[in-house]
């Protein structure tokens, strides 16, 4: 159990994902993506998959367990359904970033786009630089760490995952509001960002979430 | 889906180069559209000379150059192209007197258009793209969802003067729109969405406004999912709708601005390794001019 190399310029994203749902080595090197779909999507095993290149959508989807580097950027969806293990980009994201994912941490060492964390239902999402707008809609569990700037609509529709900004926030969408920061909320941050490798404050940071008016109807119907 | 790439050139060194890296690029989004495709090249000066009009038209009749004796008349699949030395409003009435069944799908004096139904990479070949120089270009591969599959619904929409526009997405409010403008005497080609946009585009610049004006009164006037890429005489621009719905990816170096549906498209592109890379906002237009 080694290292393997894999040129994508001479194996295709699937020969790739094959090797890497019943792995022969524990650790990858993937060269030459050049923005190709679904790379490292669906790794269920303790590999490491260093992928030395810009990727395209649902880079390292669905990852149980993995702990998979983009050395470069991503498209839409990466680590989307993410269970456990690591996703690493050290470039920015497009939109919907840790969509929907259960688990695990996703670090963008640089900005996402739109829709970062939407639907996200517990995993932990760190991210450098900025977010764009809508992001966090719907979350249901699990954090968001915006080193940057936040965009317009943050966490509209926002069950109880839990936002922490540290620049300027566009606007808040509906039914998120600003909550004040306490000692375990400082604790938590200082884990993730030592996690992500970022060295921030935590007191630098200010925190957000549901304020729990969409949870029941409240249309008081007279008939 | 639908596939967008267009590349505007600042570096005169790569004008030879137009249609390799534009056949590059469209052969990357093959996937988002596989019904057909068309391509827009500017400054390609043996397919439209330095004086001369370039018409593109489709259905043309198989003795379209006899009938034209003084144009440079080259069929392409779907669509031929008529170049001759006259303005481009006489050229069309040449075209039109000669052969009145044609339908012109794009007219300018910098511009060549082709469109066409069938595979993107087999139309490439078609319309010659490896060959094509110039300053600018787009293409655009379609997967038709809001009319039929034909060569008049295939993108660009090239309806004004060295305009084009192709769209990635569906507009939700074009027969309201298309109503107005046949009120005020604009006559379409297809029943398809994005001519209403291009329509639209092309109305607001008749009327003296720049791509940037005429974008944003589309951002307000038009209800849907856009991704637009908009070319004229001297620019470029993108526009995406209020929720960017539909990808897009911007890349620019000092030799060249690119846009595409995704970096795939992007990744063969000189110089990329060092290119500002990023993604358009929600209704903010970028606009370059040459």
């Amino acid at each position: 159990m080694g290292a393997l190399t894999v040129d994508l310029q001479a194996s295709s994203v699937r020969e790739l994902n094959a090797e890497l749902h019943t792995p022969t080595a524990t650790s990858y090197e993937v060269l030459d993506p050049k923005g190709a779909h679904a790379i490292a999507a669906g790794v269920h095993h303790p590999i490491d998959v260093q992928v030395r290149g810009h990727a395209g959508y649902y880079c390292a989807g669905m990852n149980d367990g993995g702990a998979i580097t983009v050395h470069g950027s991503v498209g839409t969806g990466v680590a989307e359904n993410m269970m456990s293990g690591t996703v690493r980009v050290r470039g920015d994201a497009s939109q919907s970033a840790g969509a929907t994912a259960h688990g695990g941490l996703l670090v963008i060492e640089g900005s996402a786009s739109m829709r970062c964390g939407i639907s996200m239902k517990g995993v932990d999402i760190v991210v450098g630089g900025d977010i764009g707008p809508m992001s966090a809609f719907m979350a249901q569990a699990g954090r968001l760490v915006v080193c940057g700037d936040a965009g317009d609509d943050l966490g509209d529709s926002i069950y109880e995952a839990r936002i922490y900004v540290r620049g300027k926030v566009g606007s808040l969408g509906a039914d998120c509001v600003e909550k004040p920061v306490r000692d375990e909320h400082r604790a938590e941050l200082a884990e993730l960002l030592a996690a992500a490798g970022l060295d921030h404050e935590p007191g630098e940071f200010r925190r957000f979430g549901s304020a729990r008016r969409l949870y029941h109807f409240a249309a008081h119907n007279t008939y | 889906m639908c596939g967008i790439v267009g590349l505007h050139l600042r570096d005169p060194a790569l004008y030879p180069r137009l249609g390799r890296l534009l056949e590059s690029m469209l052969c990357q989004v093959v996937e988002r559209g596989p019904d057909s495709a068309g391509v827009a090249v500017y400054g390609d000066r043996r397919r439209c000379p330095e004086g001369h009009a370039a018409v593109s038209v489709l259905d043309a009749p198989p003795d379209l150059a006899a009938r034209l004796p003084d144009a440079l008349v080259t069929a392409a699949g779907d669509t031929t192209v008529v170049a001759a030395p006259l303005s481009v409003d006489a050229l069309v009435d040449a075209v039109r007197a000669a052969a009145p069944d044609v339908t012109v799908v794009g007219s300018g004096t910098d511009l060549t258009v082709y469109k066409g139904t069938g595979h993107p990479r087999a139309l490439a070949a078609t319309y010659d793209l490896a060959s094509a120089e110039g300053w600018q270009g787009l293409a655009h591969t379609r997967m038709a969802t809001e009319s039929a599959v034909t060569p008049e619904g295939c993108h660009p929409f090239s309806v004004g003067p060295d305009q084009c526009l192709v769209h990635n997405g569906s507009f939700a409010n074009h027969a309201t729109i298309r109503r107005d403008l046949r009120r005020d005497g604009v006559v379409f080609d297809s029943e398809n969405d994005s001519e209403v946009g291009a329509r639209f585009v092309a109305s607001r610049l008749a009327q003296g406004e720049d791509l940037d004006k005429a974008l944003r009164l589309l951002c307000e006037r038009f209800d849907g999912f856009y991704t637009l890429l908009v070319t004229s005489a001297d620019g470029f621009a993108v526009v995406r709708d209020a929720i960017a719905c539909k990808p897009a990816i911007i890349a620019e170096t000092t030799g060249w601005v690119a846009m595409a549906s995704e970096f795939r498209a992007l990744a063969e592109l000189p110089g990329i390794e060092d290119a500002r890379i990023y993604e358009p906002e929600p209704e903010k237009v970028y606009a370059w001019v040459r």
